[in-house]
């Protein structure tokens, strides 16, 4: 038993190996910029999954803990210019207390009215962040660098960073998905009375599952500032979020810890080669065009039209 | 107050699609404020080309819109409600079609403000001191008319009430040799042909840019489930009590507030009682 664990974590740093070497490579600085977009979809993918995918609560709300992350970050910069490992885990913390109070929302809502309650907190959010003028308004708020990152250029060590976060929140996905509280969020999923009747503690594990989901959201956004360099309400609150951190799982296949990591490379790598070859408004029109088409035709994701391939 | 009160009329009108799509046939249609904008464009195109009134624009279009909407719960029905799955999968196909239409739109006519031009826009009337534009009174007489009309059709015709009769029990419908999903396909058609009607009225009181349907779902959800999920008379009454609210807060703390005021109410309402004042 003990050389699985194990192995998972020589696969995990090789990766945050490899994307040191990348780093250190010093190719075009565009790839990092865009690999950054990438990474930061593969940590909100596979965040939104925990909830979305294991226990079967679609969370429209996407945005409001990514900019939560984001805005505990600016608004650490602003009164204290705290180091960046600080901001992230700070920002982490804030979304997770978010998470938790919607999760208790679960208690009364389920299905549809979560996901309306998910969404409607966003906007509630964003209209308070416009009118709080510390963190910069409706108008945004320019945030500096710190001078002298540890290596490289600032952009390419913001990407070793998301190398880093990435690799932590599918190791959190996939230790969740092969434990108890994988298969209690998956009876959940399925039958939340029959769930209950059998002895899952439910709300202990929704409670655990938007706690989790939401610092991993509130960690992806907290570096945000640090890469925009300007951080404005309709930025950070971007519906897009929404979409995509639903697209890229439900393209991949909700139900393993592959899917969302399929799915935001596919989708992510193909948004940033479309923003760059055609427009920004064609790539989001493809995302759309390309969740509908799964929904209706591929229900199971990749992963499961792999799984029907292989079973015949 | 009394713009409030208006803006009601015109919030009912916006809401009685949802009501009947969401409230009564239970289908999570979140792309129904996506609808009303491409409803809003059409009423802006024949305006702009032909110098047509919108609002007669947005009756014209019903019968094309009630077509869409016929094809999207088609469509709807084969992929997720046969299949038995269809409250997940179905929510996220509305939310890519709502923004397969936001970005459609946005690509073809861009993000400016595109509004329209008619006789009574501009004009306003005095009522005992109090100045009324006709830019909100007319949105908010249509908006009434199509409550009724709405409510005739749900309790006076035949389709009216096998509409009601789906919402309620769907086994016994079919027991009664009915189909069900014929009854639906009306249904859902009808509402999407009010949106046709939302959306004229829409660009009639204010400029319109593609992203405009995000400010709407949190105000037609909010209504719906405060009128208690498919009560007419409910939905009406909501959306009085949402442009009331949202025009005072808009007074007293300024517009930036006002968007807050529906999703406020909604988080509320869902929180303490989902059944909202005229729930069943």
């Amino acid at each position: 038993m003990m050389a699985r664990p194990a192995r998972a974590l020589l696969v995990g740093l090789a990766v945050v190996g490899a994307g040191i070497v990348v780093a250190a490579l010093r190719v075009n600085q565009y790839v990092y910029f865009a690999g950054y977009v990438v990474l930061q979809y593969v940590v909100i993918a596979t965040a939104w999954n925990i909830l979305g995918g294991y226990a079967g609560y679609v969370n429209f709300g996407t945005p409001a803990f990514f900019a939560l992350g984001a805005y505990t970050a600016v608004f650490l910069i602003q009164s204290t210019r705290a180091p960046l490992p600080v901001l992230i885990l700070a920002g982490g913390l804030v979304s997770a207390l978010l998470g938790l109070g919607i999760g208790y929302l679960t208690l009364r809502l389920r299905g549809v009215f979560f996901s309306i309650a998910t969404l409607a907190l966003s906007i509630v959010l964003q209209t308070m962040i416009i009118n709080w003028e510390y963190v910069g308004g409706s108008r945004g708020l320019s945030v500096i660098r710190p001078s002298g990152p540890p290596f490289g250029s600032y952009v390419t060590f913001l990407f070793t960073v998301m190398v880093l976060l990435s690799v932590v929140a599918v190791t959190v996905a996939r230790f969740i998905e092969r434990s108890w509280i994988g298969r209690g969020l998956a009876a959940l999923r399925d039958n939340e009375e029959a769930a209950e009747c059998m002895g899952v503690p439910t709300l202990r594990l929704k409670l655990f599952a938007t706690t989790v989901s939401g610092f991993l959201l509130g960690v992806a956004g907290a570096p945000f500032p640090y890469y925009v360099t300007f951080v404005e309400p309709n930025s950070a609150f971007n519906l897009d979020y929404a979409v995509n951190a639903l697209a890229m799982p439900m393209i991949g296949g909700t139900t393993s810890w592959v899917g969302p990591v399929i799915g935001a490379v596919l989708l992510g790598t193909a948004q940033q080669l479309a923003t760059v070859t055609i427009s920004s408004e064609m790539n989001l029109f493809i995302v759309g065009v390309v969740l509908v088409a799964f929904v209706v035709l591929a229900p199971e994701g990749i992963l499961g039209l792999v799984r029907r391939l292989r079973g015949r | 107050m009394v713009a409030g009160l208006l803006l009601g009329g015109f919030y009912a009108a916006v809401s009685l699609g949802v009501s009947l799509i969401f409230g009564l046939l239970d289908i999570a249609n979140i792309a129904q404020p996506a609808f009303v904008i491409l409803g809003s464009y059409a009423a802006y195109v024949m305006n702009s080309s032909f110098g047509l009134d919108p609002i007669l624009t947005g009756l014209l279009f019903t019968p094309v819109f009630y077509f869409l909407g016929a094809v999207v719960y088609r469509l709807y029905y084969g992929s997720f409600e046969r299949r038995g799955d269809e409250s997940l999968r179905g929510l996220v196909f509305f939310f890519g079609v709502l923004f397969i239409i936001e970005v459609s739109l946005s690509l073809k006519y861009g993000v400016d403000y595109r509004l329209v031009d008619a006789a009574y826009i501009g004009k306003s009337i005095d009522l005992g001191g109090v100045g009324i534009a006709f830019r909100l009174l007319v949105p908010c007489l249509v908006g009434l008319a199509m409550t009724l009309a709405l409510h005739l059709f749900l309790s006076r015709t035949f389709y009216g009430r096998a509409v009601m009769a789906v919402s309620q029990d769907r086994l016994a419908l079919r027991l009664m040799g009915a189909d069900p999903v014929q009854i639906k396909t009306i249904a859902f058609g009808v509402g999407i042909a009010a949106a046709s009607l939302a959306g004229a009225l829409l660009i009639t009181i204010a400029p319109v840019v593609p992203s405009t349907d995000r400010d709407y779902i949190g105000r037609m959800f909010a209504i719906t489930v405060l009128g208690g999920m498919g009560s007419v008379a409910g939905t009406l009454v909501a959306a009085v009590i949402l442009g009331v609210a949202e025009s005072l807060m808009a007074t007293f703390f300024g517009p930036s507030w006002s968007l807050a005021v529906s999703f406020g109410i909604l988080l509320v309402v869902l929180a303490v009682r989902p059944a909202g004042l005229f729930g069943r």
